[in-house]
């Protein structure tokens, strides 16, 4: 984080260690205030979901007396364990196939020579115009027709490539240089491990922020998985929360304990992988 | 991996080794493209053009279904739902992308500037942005409760202000909505925006200074030009955001989706519905085939008036 923000010259850093301005204080402060008021909704949740019924009439951010009685009472039936599986397993079935797929069509646009390729590349583009509310009704009729309704092929298969990864992943490619892809040609590798050996290793990066993208994405979906899910085994965490939630009517401090499970996993990886992540967005915001 | 070679051995040893070069690398690129362009096919374009098939049909899973011509649509025009709930996608639009992008960039622009924890900061501002939309729903949703449950209303009541109905109202339900999903995406855009400042070469600041600009002329004559690519992608990425919201919706309005009558109702919540509790997929067809049409003329629209300037 630092690395990001030096300052330009070592004279700057002098002088902002010199005068320290009440503009900049103030700003500082604001920033601050805006900040707290940001993660606001997240206090109170953990906070909630940490009081007894009795004392959720208590608005007071640190509970008079905190407990875990919530989280027991939630985990205790197994279900959040088994949506917050099925979350998992999806998103990361649905990450690897757009980690290959994307970027083997990514590569093939942007390496090789061949006629039809700037067709092919549009019309995959023009794909991110189609949004996927217009097309969850010949999903779901395609589903019903192959027996994919409630199975986990049925909530990953719309996903599986993306017009947004594989455009990512060809402007990555073309930074590539050809003089390595060259090389290994004369050294007699076929095309496809010059792919997976030689070219892919070249853009990590961008792997990294297509992947984040797709695993939050898909981790965090809601629409599609509650189209196409019936039964309680097969619900993604988000869907089965709300699920529950309806269930719980006004017992805020479950509502909130299942809000919480839904929210640790995904900010205790963005505490070990901050870094990366915000570079990851920066990234593929830039390009895309 | 070896299955990916593509070509069997016996081609190899025969027909294979006749292609030239080239024509053997084009076999690869057809053969690397071959499950893609099977997927963008059956995945992609075929739904796309039966959802335009079916907006002409009466479809509701039980009958095969029959064309009625432009009868769904004819329907769909002359219900006052409908055109409430037109109305309200807009709402989300014109409100929530203006008021996310000005909040964002004014945050993103002093934040580039603060090097006293500044990661931490950036941290505060970036954590929302990795929760999950229908969690955070119900937790705005508890917070905007009357007076012994909901913060803000005990908020309010603390300092001697009158408590506000918020989801119960259909005047306030849709911009206490509206807040959540402007929170909820206000990370993403605070970063893009801070790379896209980033992304400025230092030396135009340096020849501005040089020439005297002020803090103000610098923003107005050279950040905000240079930011213009940046800005372009967040407005069309934030219209069609909010244009498509849902999540937020169904969840802070389950015992009545879209209510208070229908005040919050998008047009994605009203294809749920029409679709999944009605399975009335025919006229559910022609809703998509109209949002279709609004995400393609807004994202036009705003492309182009941003690419003239």
């Amino acid at each position: 984080m630092t690395t990001l923000t030096a300052p330009r010259s070592s004279v700057e850093l002098a002088a902002n260690r010199k005068s320290i301005h009440p503009g900049r204080v103030m700003v500082w402060t604001l920033l601050f205030i805006g900040g707290v008021i940001m993660v606001t909704p997240l206090l109170f949740m953990f906070s909630t979901s940490l009081k007894s019924a009795g004392q959720v009439y208590d608005l007071r951010l640190i509970p008079a007396a905190p407990t875990l009685d919530n989280y027991v009472k939630v985990l205790s039936d197994g279900r959040f364990m088994r949506w917050f599986f099925n979350s998992t397993f999806v998103a990361l079935c649905v990450t690897l196939s757009n980690v290959f797929f994307d970027s083997l069509v990514g590569y093939t646009l942007a390496k090789f020579d061949f006629r039809g390729r700037y067709l092919v590349f549009i019309a995959i583009l023009s794909t991110l115009m189609i949004p996927t509310e217009m097309l969850v009704i010949p999903w779901y009729l395609m589903s019903a027709q192959f027996g994919w309704i409630d199975t986990y092929w049925g909530i990953m298969f719309p996903g599986m490539m993306t017009a947004f990864g594989t455009f990512l992943m060809k402007q990555f490619f073309e930074s590539v240089p050809d003089d390595f892809l060259e090389a290994a040609r004369v050294d007699g590798l076929n095309e496809f491990t010059i792919w997976w050996r030689i070219a892919m290793p070249m853009v990590v990066p961008a792997i990294s922020a297509l992947a984040i993208f797709t695993f939050l994405g898909n981790w965090t979906a809601f629409f599609w998985p509650l189209i196409v899910t019936n039964s309680r085994e097969l619900y993604t965490l988000p869907v089965g929360l709300s699920s529950f939630a309806v269930e719980q009517s006004i017992q805020w401090e479950m509502i909130m304990t299942g809000a919480a499970l839904a929210t640790i996993p995904t900010l205790l990886v963005f505490l070990v992988l901050q870094r990366f992540i915000v570079r990851g967005v920066m990234l593929a915001g830039l390009k895309g | 991996m070896s299955s990916g070679t593509g070509v069997g051995p016996v081609e190899k040893t025969g027909v294979w080794d006749r292609f030239t070069i080239g024509q053997k690398r084009v076999i690869w690129a057809w053969a690397f493209l071959a499950v893609p362009i099977v997927f963008y096919v059956g995945i992609r374009f075929y739904p796309t053009f039966q959802a335009f098939w079916l907006s002409f049909t009466n479809w509701d899973l039980l009958r095969p279904a029959r064309f009625i011509g432009l009868a769904n649509y004819q329907k769909m025009f002359a219900d006052p739902v409908f055109w409430k709930v037109f109305q309200n996608t807009f709402s989300y639009l014109i409100i929530g992308t203006p008021v996310s992008l000005v909040v964002s960039f004014v945050i993103a622009y002093y934040l580039d500037r603060v090097r006293f924890m500044h990661g931490f900061i950036r941290a505060l501002y970036f954590l929302p942005f990795l929760t999950t939309a229908a969690a955070m729903a119900w937790v705005w949703r508890w917070f905007y409760q009357p007076v012994p449950i909901g913060i803000i209303n005990g908020f309010l009541a603390n300092v001697g202000l009158p408590s506000q109905p918020f989801l119960r109202s259909m005047d306030q339900a849709l911009p206490a909505i509206m807040v959540t999903a402007i929170w909820a995406g206000l990370g993403f855009q605070i970063i893009i925006f801070m790379a896209g400042l980033r992304a400025i070469p230092q030396t135009f600041y340096e020849a501005a200074r040089i020439d005297g600009l002020g803090e103000w002329a610098i923003l107005r004559k050279i950040t905000l030009p240079l930011l213009k690519p940046t800005t372009v992608f967040l407005v069309v990425f934030s219209s069609i955001g909010f244009l498509r919201i849902f999540d937020q919706v169904y969840n802070m309005t389950t015992n009545d989706p879209g209510g208070p009558l229908n005040s919050t109702k998008p047009l994605v919540l009203m294809i749920y519905q029409t679709a999944f509790s009605s399975y009335d997929m025919g006229y559910a067809a022609a809703q998509t085939v109209v949002l279709f049409t609004i995400l393609l003329v807004v994202s036009l629209l705003q492309l182009w008036v941003l690419r003239k300037r």
